[in-house]
C-alpha cells in the first residue's frame, strides 16, 4: 500500500527501467511535473501567439487578412481560456506541485502515484480535445473566456455549432484531470510530511499549493457544473440557461432558462480561479525573497493565516464580476465590502515581502528579479482591483480596457513572472544545470518593462473610454488620434515582449544541453528539495533513507552560525540555537 | 446561490478545523528538534481514508452547487412541479438496505478475526440491492418517460434526470469498486489469510462509507425533488 511506502518501512526502489515506464507512462511525481509543464508551456505558446495575432488586428487593423471578426473573437477567447486554466493552473499546480510537494515535504512520491498519473493523461486529453476546435468546420468557440449563455451557444456566434462543444467537453475532462491531482496533493501534504515536518515548519510554497489545491476541489465542480449544463442545452435541447429566444427568424425550442444563473457558477468558480493561480505564486514568491535575500521570511504566521484568509474570503466576492448584469444594490453593496475586506490580507502579504527585503542580504539573481518584479506588478493591479471592486466606478469602467490592464496585470503578468523565477529558481536541482544568466537578465527586464508599455497605456485607453472585446473602433469622435498610435506602440510592445519569450525558452534548450554543471544548492537554500542526494533527484528522492526535519524553513543568517542558512534536515546540536534572536 | 455559500463556509471550516489540530499558533522559528511533535500524522489515518474523504467533499460540492441551480432555477416564472414515480421510495428502500449490508460487512471486519463469511454475505448483499437500485432507478425513468415528460420537456424534468443520472454515475463507479473487493474477498483462501487480508479490509471500509455518502447524498436529492 501506498502509505506504507511513504512511511519508509523497508522502503525498496522499485525504480522503473525501461524507456517508456520511465518517461511516458510514468508514475513518478518529478516525471509528471516535468509532462505538465512542456504540456502547458505548448499550449501557452498558441495563446501567445493568439496574443500577438489580436494586437495585430487592434495595433493595424485590418492589415492582416487573416483576422476577421470571427477569428478575432475565437483567438480571444481561446486565449483567455488557455492562459487562465490551461497554462497558469496546470503549471502551478500540475508541474510546481508535483516537483516541489513531494520533495519539500521529504516524502518519496505523491500518496497515489498512479492517480498523479492519470490525473496528467486527462490533462494532455483536455488539451488536445481544446485544440482540435481549430481543426473542426466553424472553428473553436468565440464567445469569450466567460462563454455567456445565451450568445454561447446561438447561431451567429463563432464555433456555436461545434467549437463550443469540443470547449465544454474539454473544460469537463480539465476538472476530472485536476481533482485526481487535487487529491494526491491534498492527501500527500497531510499524510506523508517525513518525521518533524509539522504544518508550520512548510514552507510558504506548500502553503500556498495546499490553499490553492482546496480552493480548485471546491470550486472547479461549478465549472463542470456550468460546463455539464450548457452542453445539455446545446445538445438536448433543455432549458438551464437558455431563456426563450427567436434566432435569426426561427422560435429556438427553449424557454424560460436564466443566462444570471450561469454567471453565478460561473464566477462562483472564476473568483477562486483567481487565487487559485495566485496563492502559489504568492508562497512561491515568500520563498524566493527570503532565500535571495539570505533573510528569514517577515510574519511567517501571519502570512500563512493570510493564505487561509484568502482562500476563505475568495468564496464569497463572486458576484463583483457582476455589477453590470444587474443586481439588488444590497448584494453589490455587500460583494463590494467583501472585495475590499479580501485587500487586508493581501496587503500584509505585501508589507511583509517589502519587510523581508528590508534589510536583507540582496543577491539580484535572476529569479530574485522576478520575484521582485512581481511584487511591482502585483501592487499595481492590486490597486486597479480596489477601483474596480466598488460598485459605481466599476460601471462605467467595465467595458473598457481599463478592466483588460487590471486583469493582466494582477493575475496575468504577476503569476507569470513567478512561474519565470521560479523555473530560473529551480531549474538547476530539476535539469542539473544552471540557465545562462544573461539570457535571463535580457529575459527579465524586456519582459517587466515591456509590460509596463503593454499595459500601462491601457489603463489610460480605458479611461478615454475605449471599450473591449471591439473587433475594430472605427471612427469615432470620443478616440483621438493619439490612442491609435497608442495602440500601435502597445502592438510593437507585445510583439517584442512575446518574442523574449521565444529567447527564454532558447534559455532553456541551450541550458539544459550546454549549460554549467549545477551543485547540489547553488543557492544555499535551507529547504528540503535542495538537500537531495542527488541533483537531479532520482527515483525515490532520498536515498536509503528519509530526512528528518528539525527547525522551519527559513534560517537564514543565523547569528553564529557557520553558514548564512541552516538546512531544515540539519539536527541541533551542529548549529547554535535561533532562540537568542529577538 | 445561498445553499452554495452556505456550503463552502463549512468545508472550509472542516480544512481550517484540520489545519488548527496541527496548531496553526506554533512559532515555528523559536522550536528545534522533532520532540515538539511527531510531525507524520500517517499513522492516525491512512492516506486512502483522507483521500476518500477529499473526493467526497468534491463530490459534495459538485451536488450542492446543483441543488443552488436547481433552487434558482426554480424561481423562474415558468416552473412546474414534477410528479414523481412512485417506485421512487421502493428505490430509496434498496439503497439503504444496501448501506446497512455493506456496514455488516465493515462491522465484520472489525473482529479480532474477521468474519470471512459474513464479510462475504455482506458485500454480495450490497452490491446486489445496489444493483437493484440501478435498475429500479431506470424504471422510473422509464415510467417518467411514459407519463409524458423526458429529458428537455420541463426545466423539473431535466433536473430529474440530471440529478437521478449524475447519481446513477456516481453509484457505477462505486459499485465497480466493490465489484473488484468482493471477487477478491471471495478468492480468499479461508485457511491462509493473514497477509492478503488487511488491504482488502481497508478497501471493505473504503466502499462502507462510499455506500453510505451515497445514501445521503440520494436522501438529499429525494427531499429535495419531493418538497419542491
Amino acid at each position: 500500500m501506498a502509505q506504507i511506502a511513504i512511511a519508509d518501512q523497508g522502503y525498496e526502489s522499485h525504480e522503473p527501467h525501461s524507456f517508456v515506464t520511465r518517461y511516458i507512462w510514468s508514475q513518478d511525481h518529478k516525471v509528471i511535473a516535468i509532462q505538465y509543464a512542456i504540456t502547458a508551456t505548448g499550449v501557452g505558446l498558441v495563446a501567445l501567439i493568439l496574443s500577438w495575432l489580436m494586437r495585430l488586428q487592434l495595433g493595424f487593423p485590418h492589415q492582416v487578412s487573416l483576422i476577421d471578426p470571427h477569428a478575432y473573437y475565437q483567438f480571444i477567447t481561446m486565449h483567455g481560456m488557455i492562459m487562465v486554466i490551461y497554462l497558469l493552473t496546470a503549471l502551478f499546480l500540475g508541474g510546481f506541485g508535483n516537483y516541489l510537494i513531494p520533495l519539500m515535504i521529504g516524502a518519496r512520491d505523491m500518496v497515489f502515484p498512479y492517480l498523479n498519473m492519470l490525473s496528467y493523461w486527462f490533462y494532455l486529453l483536455s488539451v488536445i480535445v481544446l485544440l482540435a476546435g481549430f481543426f473542426i468546420p466553424g472553428g473553436p468557440t468565440g464567445a469569450g473566456w466567460t462563454l455567456y449563455p445565451p450568445q454561447a451557444i446561438l447561431r451567429g456566434t463563432p464555433g456555436a455549432e461545434l467549437g463550443v462543444i469540443t470547449m465544454l467537453v474539454s473544460l469537463a475532462i480539465f476538472v476530472v484531470a485536476f481533482t485526481m491531482g487535487g487529491l494526491n496533493y491534498v492527501t500527500t501534504i497531510l499524510q506523508a510530511r517525513t518525521r518533524g515536518m509539522t504544518l508550520m515548519r512548510m514552507p510558504l510554497t506548500v502553503w500556498g499549493i495546499f490553499m490553492a489545491t482546496v480552493l480548485g476541489l471546491l470550486a472547479f465542480p461549478a465549472l463542470f457544473v456550468s460546463a455539464i449544463m450548457m452542453l445539455l442545452d446545446r445538445l438536448l435541447g433543455t432549458s438551464f440557461f437558455m431563456p426563450a429566444v427567436i434566432s435569426m427568424g426561427t422560435q429556438l425550442p427553449n424557454a424560460g432558462g436564466s443566462p444570471i444563473l450561469f454567471q453565478h457558477l460561473f464566477w462562483f468558480f472564476g473568483h477562486p480561479e483567481v487565487y487559485i493561480v495566485a496563492l502559489p505564486a504568492f508562497g512561491i514568491v515568500s520563498d524566493l525573497l527570503s532565500t535571495h535575500a539570505r533573510k528569514n521570511i517577515f510574519g511567517y504566521r501571519m502570512m500563512v493565516w493570510a493564505i487561509l484568509a484568502i482562500g476563505c474570503l475568495s468564496f464569497v466576492v463572486w458576484a463583483h464580476h457582476m455589477y453590470v448584469s444587474g443586481m439588488n444594490p444590497y448584494f453589490g453593496f455587500f460583494f463590494a465590502t467583501t472585495t475590499l475586506i479580501i485587500a487586508v490580507p493581501t496587503a500584509i502579504k505585501v508589507y511583509n515581502w517589502i519587510l523581508t527585503l528590508w534589510r536583507g542580504n540582496i543577491h539580484l539573481t535572476v529569479p530574485m528579479l522576478f520575484a521582485i518584479g512581481f511584487i511591482f506588478t502585483f501592487v499595481h493591479g492590486g490597486l486597479t482591483g480596489l477601483f474596480l471592486g466598488n460598485v459605481v466606478v466599476d460601471l462605467p469602467l467595465s467595458d473598457t480596457y481599463f478592466v483588460v490592464a487590471h486583469f493582466h496585470m494582477v493575475m496575468g503578468v504577476s503569476p507569470v513572472l513567478v512561474m519565470f523565477g521560479a523555473i530560473y529558481h529551480w531549474f538547476p536541482k530539476i535539469t542539473g544545470r544552471m540557465f545562462n544568466e544573461k539570457l535571463g537578465k535580457i529575459h527579465f527586464w524586456v519582459t517587466f518593462l515591456g509590460a509596463y508599455a503593454i499595459f500601462l497605456p491601457m489603463h489610460y485607453l480605458g479611461f478615454l473610454g475605449m471599450p473591449r472585446r471591439y473587433y475594430a473602433l472605427g471612427d469615432t469622435a470620443f478616440i483621438p488620434a493619439s490612442a491609435h498610435e497608442l495602440n500601435m506602440q502597445i502592438t510593437v510592445a507585445a510583439l517584442i515582449v512575446g518574442a523574449a519569450q521565444l529567447l527564454f525558452l532558447g534559455n532553456v534548450i541551450w541550458s539544459l544541453r550546454k549549460g554549467e554543471l549545477a551543485s547540489a544548492n547553488p543557492w544555499g537554500a535551507t529547504t528540503l528539495e535542495w538537500q537531495t542526494p542527488d541533483t537531479p533527484p532520482r527515483h525515490g528522492n532520498w536515498g536509503a533513507t528519509l530526512p528528518i526535519v528539525y527547525r522551519w524553513a527559513y534560517d537564514y543568517s543565523v547569528p553564529g552560525a557557520a553558514q548564512d542558512f541552516i538546512p531544515q534536515n540539519l539536527p541541533p546540536t551542529d548549529a547554535p540555537s535561533a532562540e537568542t534572536k529577538p | 446561490m445561498s445553499i452554495m455559500a452556505m456550503f463552502v463556509p463549512i468545508a472550509l471550516a472542516i480544512v481550517l478545523w484540520l489545519a488548527l489540530l496541527q496548531k496553526l499558533q506554533a512559532k515555528p522559528w523559536l522550536v528545534q528538534g522533532i520532540a515538539a511533535e511527531p510531525g507524520n500524522s500517517a499513522t492516525r489515518y491512512p492516506a486512502k481514508v483522507i483521500g476518500l474523504g477529499v473526493f467526497l467533499a468534491v463530490v459534495t460540492a459538485l451536488f450542492t452547487l446543483f441543488a443552488a441551480a436547481y433552487h434558482m432555477r426554480m424561481a423562474v416564472p415558468d416552473w412546474s412541479h414534477l410528479p414523481l414515480p412512485k417506485i421512487l421510495w421502493f428505490n430509496t428502500a434498496l439503497l439503504a438496505l444496501s448501506s446497512i449490508a455493506l456496514q455488516w460487512a465493515w462491522s465484520a471486519t472489525d473482529r479480532p478475526a474477521p468474519g470471512l463469511i459474513d464479510i462475504r454475505r455482506g458485500l454480495l448483499a450490497g452490491a446486489s440491492l445496489a444493483l437493484l437500485f440501478v435498475a429500479g432507478q431506470l424504471l422510473a425513468w422509464r415510467q417518467l418517460d411514459a407519463n409524458g415528460f423526458f429529458f428537455s420537456c420541463t426545466p423539473a424534468s431535466a433536473f430529474f434526470y440530471l440529478f437521478t443520472g449524475l447519481h446513477g454515475l456516481h453509484l457505477v463507479g462505486g459499485l465497480l469498486v466493490l465489484g473488484k473487493t468482493t471477487t477478491k474477498i471471495y478468492r480468499l483462501d479461508l485457511s491462509n489469510r493473514t497477509a492478503a487480508v488487511a488491504p482488502l479490509l481497508l478497501s471493505i471500509k473504503l466502499c462502507a462509507i462510499y455506500w453510505h455518502f451515497l445514501l445521503l447524498i440520494w436522501l438529499a436529492i429525494f427531499a429535495l425533488l419531493f418538497l419542491t
